[in-house]
């Protein structure tokens, strides 16, 4: 009956207390309307079929989100949604931005680097809050960053620089690099490349992969006469985001050395052997939706409704440019199953993450590592901190 | 000399107590998530006892009012375990919901109040009948418990909504739900009930709120030196018989803090093992036991004097800690 008196005021018929609550809620009721808009790209063909791209990569991520926000918002009354747009290769993905903005201020995007900036350039979209959760390039973090685009995938520099200080604490300090043809290969060498020289290592030979040969079946011939002229190193570094000749290289290269980067330990936003920090609730309530198991886009996709979901139910409010200040202030925190809370950057608006450092059956351990400190937060050690970056819209 | 201050008061109170089971040693009960056992510690000499085999990734742990039952939320099992503490048989199962992790036996003896970490729901169950009496539902990843000394308010606190739920034990339904800093951990009613502390492991602080109100009354934040605020995370905590100070695990800093409880200053650190999660105390609260995870070891702490005295090996993951006088 204590609950009964302290609504007393505001309620008209005594429907009891749980009534009591909703009717005080009601009236703050907020609506949270966010799109997922991603655009269709054509991938080359790869020499391995294992690894399908999910059709519901990033996609799924965010529906867990949602769910995520709809739980809390069903105790404050606050209404969230989620629209799906899809836009096929040669698609008009401009237009359906402006199609979801008309809708909705909350976009979280899976789509290439000029998309984005041209998206997040469109009148539609000055007071609405845009968030990248696909795309890792560092330019976007940089000198192509927008005021309303945030990012919650790591950049290429994050988990360049994650492996790095892995290596250098194993004092694994010689590397050789192999880098693929494709734009994203090349793009996560060169951050390879940036993050030798901060952490003060050496790539001392570097090669392309140009073999059109099908490695399935002649690996073991080809890639130990491929790495002989690669000289002394400790670590081998494999550029190739697409997944295409990496997974050939582990245990055939002439030497017999580790191999990091996009194959062999490899440093992601989240990968399914991530179990601590109650990540394994997080993990089974994705796979029990999905059918499949989480990986670092669809945790991209989750982080950025998720944000928009924590600094709605702080801030109390789904006013865009009001949620954006919080959501750069000190205030704002996310709980993302990564031992630590993550903020945003206020420079250039990249949500701030541990990166795991993965093989394919365990977390072999998460950056930043120990010993590397930074005057605001260890996680800064991690990416374009703020004198390296570029931007200059936040 | 310290230790057979401590023997003569744990026999004093074994004494005092009554205990079921005769005369014997007062024991620190802990379960080892990763290693499903629970291992036994004999307050007296400060040793491991027993180590007894549990259903799957044990974690909360408790005892019935007069010891005769300690009760175990197997996670993994997806049931909570009654164990005869004398003989470490399991005596039966109760259903619990999916994923128990956390649970709080009513002041009725008779009402298990089980938050079900993977389903969003707390079930009630009742371990005379064996049967669950109410599912509600609250927010995501449920997982501290707590009631009212009276018994007429029950508490789940859930991890990713963020919030403490407070449930009418009459009526079984929510009648309010306040929103505290991120992954709320722990719950505990002081005062006599007048107020409810809530932990949040990623918030870093812990909240404490007028129960008559759920108004928030205070707020209590924590620095450790040398360790950044990102990894110092309240979790467990415990208060002292006269309710003046509350010792707060705080995770991943690998400390405990000494809480007065009446201004909300920290007055203390103490360091422990690694990723220390929930604790508890002797009879005569001279001594606190802290379960360290990571570590994979107790640590005993000197109440009085504010130091750790012993670490003690036991499984891997230790989370729960109950004692039995």
């Amino acid at each position: 009956m204590r609950c009964l008196s302290r609504f007393a005021g505001r309620l008209l018929l005594g429907l009891g207390c749980l009534t009591s609550v909703v009717s005080e809620i009601s009236a703050a009721e907020i609506a949270v309307p966010m799109v997922y808009l991603k655009q269709e790209v054509e991938l080359p063909p790869t020499l391995s079929n294992l690894d399908p791209v999910p059709d519901d990569l990033g996609r799924t991520g965010a529906e867990l989100g949602l769910k995520d926000n709809l739980t809390t918002g069903g105790f404050l009354g606050h209404k969230y949604s989620l629209d799906v747009i899809t836009v096929p290769v040669d698609g008009d993905v401009l237009a359906a931005a402006r199609t979801a903005l008309q809708t909705s201020p909350f976009l979280i995007l899976d789509a290439p680097a000029s998309a984005l900036t041209a998206i997040a350039d469109l009148p539609e979209a000055q007071s609405a809050l845009l968030f990248n959760a696909g795309r890792a390039d560092n330019a976007l973090r940089g000198g192509e960053c927008r005021a309303n685009l945030f990012h919650t995938l790591p950049s290429y520099q994050m988990r360049a620089d994650a492996l790095m200080q892995f290596a250098r604490s194993k004092r694994w300090d010689t590397l050789a690099l192999i880098s693929g043809t494709h734009e994203t290969d090349q793009a996560f060498a060169d951050a390879l490349r940036k993050s030798a020289v901060k952490f003060g290592m050496e790539i001392e030979a570097e090669k392309a992969w140009v073999f059109d040969a099908d490695m399935r079946r002649n690996a073991a011939q080809e890639v130990p006469l491929f790495t002989q002229d690669l000289g002394e190193y400790d670590l081998l570094l494999i550029a190739d985001e697409l997944h295409d000749f990496g997974r050939y290289v582990a245990y055939n290269t002439w030497l017999a050395r580790p191999v990091a980067g996009s194959e062999g330990l490899r440093p992601l936003a989240w990968a399914p052997v991530v179990e601590q920090w109650g990540a394994a609730q997080l993990q089974s309530r994705f796979e029990k939706k999905a059918k499949r198991s989480m990986r670092s886009r669809d945790y991209a996709a989750w982080a950025a409704v998720r944000t928009i979901g924590e600094a709605v139910t702080r801030a109390k409010t789904s006013d865009p440019q009001t949620l954006r200040s919080f959501i750069l202030s000190d205030a704002f925190e996310l709980a993302g199953f990564k031992g630590r809370p993550l903020s945003f950057r206020t420079w250039n608006g990249q949500l701030r993450q541990p990166i795991a450092l993965v093989t394919e059956r365990a977390l072999a351990t998460q950056a930043p590592l120990e010993g590397y400190l930074h005057q605001r937060n260890e996680l800064d050690t991690l990416g374009l901190d703020e004198p390296e970056s570029a931007c200059s819209a936040f | 000399m310290r230790l057979a201050r401590i023997m003569t008061a744990t026999a004093l109170s074994a004494i005092l107590l009554g205990s079921a089971a005769g005369v014997q040693a007062a024991e620190i009960w802990v379960t080892n998530e990763k290693d499903d056992t629970v291992s036994v510690i004999d307050i007296a000499t400060l040793e491991v006892t027993r180590t007894i085999p549990t259903g799957e990734r044990p974690r909360g742990i408790t005892f019935s009012k007069d010891f005769s039952r300690v009760y175990i939320c197997a996670s993994d099992s997806d049931t909570v375990q009654v164990m005869d503490p004398e003989t470490g048989k399991i005596l039966y199962d109760l259903p619990s919901g999916e994923d128990p992790e956390q649970f709080v036996l009513h002041p009725n003896d008779r009402h298990l109040y089980i938050a079900n970490e993977d389903d969003a729901v707390t079930t009630v169950v009742d371990t005379e009948t064996r049967s669950v009496i109410a599912q509600i539902n609250v927010g995501i990843e449920p997982e501290g418990m707590a009631v009212s000394p009276d018994g007429k308010i029950a508490i789940t606190t859930s991890e990713i909504t963020n919030m403490a739920h407070w449930i009418d034990t009459e009526t079984r339904e929510l009648f309010a739900n306040t929103l505290v800093d991120s992954r709320p951990r722990h719950a505990e009613f002081a005062s006599d009930g007048a107020e409810l502390w809530v932990s949040s492991e990623i918030g870093g602080t812990i909240t404490v709120f007028d129960t008559a109100t759920q108004a928030e009354k205070g707020k209590i934040s924590f620095e450790v030196k040398g360790v950044h605020p990102d990894r110092v995370q309240p979790v467990g905590f415990e208060f002292t018989d006269d309710e003046k100070t509350v010792f707060v695990a705080l995770g991943p800093s690998n400390h405990v803090a000494v809480v007065n409880a009446e201004t909300l200053e920290v007055e203390d650190y103490i360091l422990v093992g690694r990723r220390v999660w929930h604790m508890a105390f002797s009879p005569d609260k001279s001594l606190l036991f802290t379960t360290n995870g990571v570590s994979g070891d107790v640590t005993v702490i000197d109440v009085a004097k504010r130091t750790a005295i012993k670490s003690i090996k036991v499984g891997r993951f230790p989370w729960g800690a109950a004692l039995r006088p």
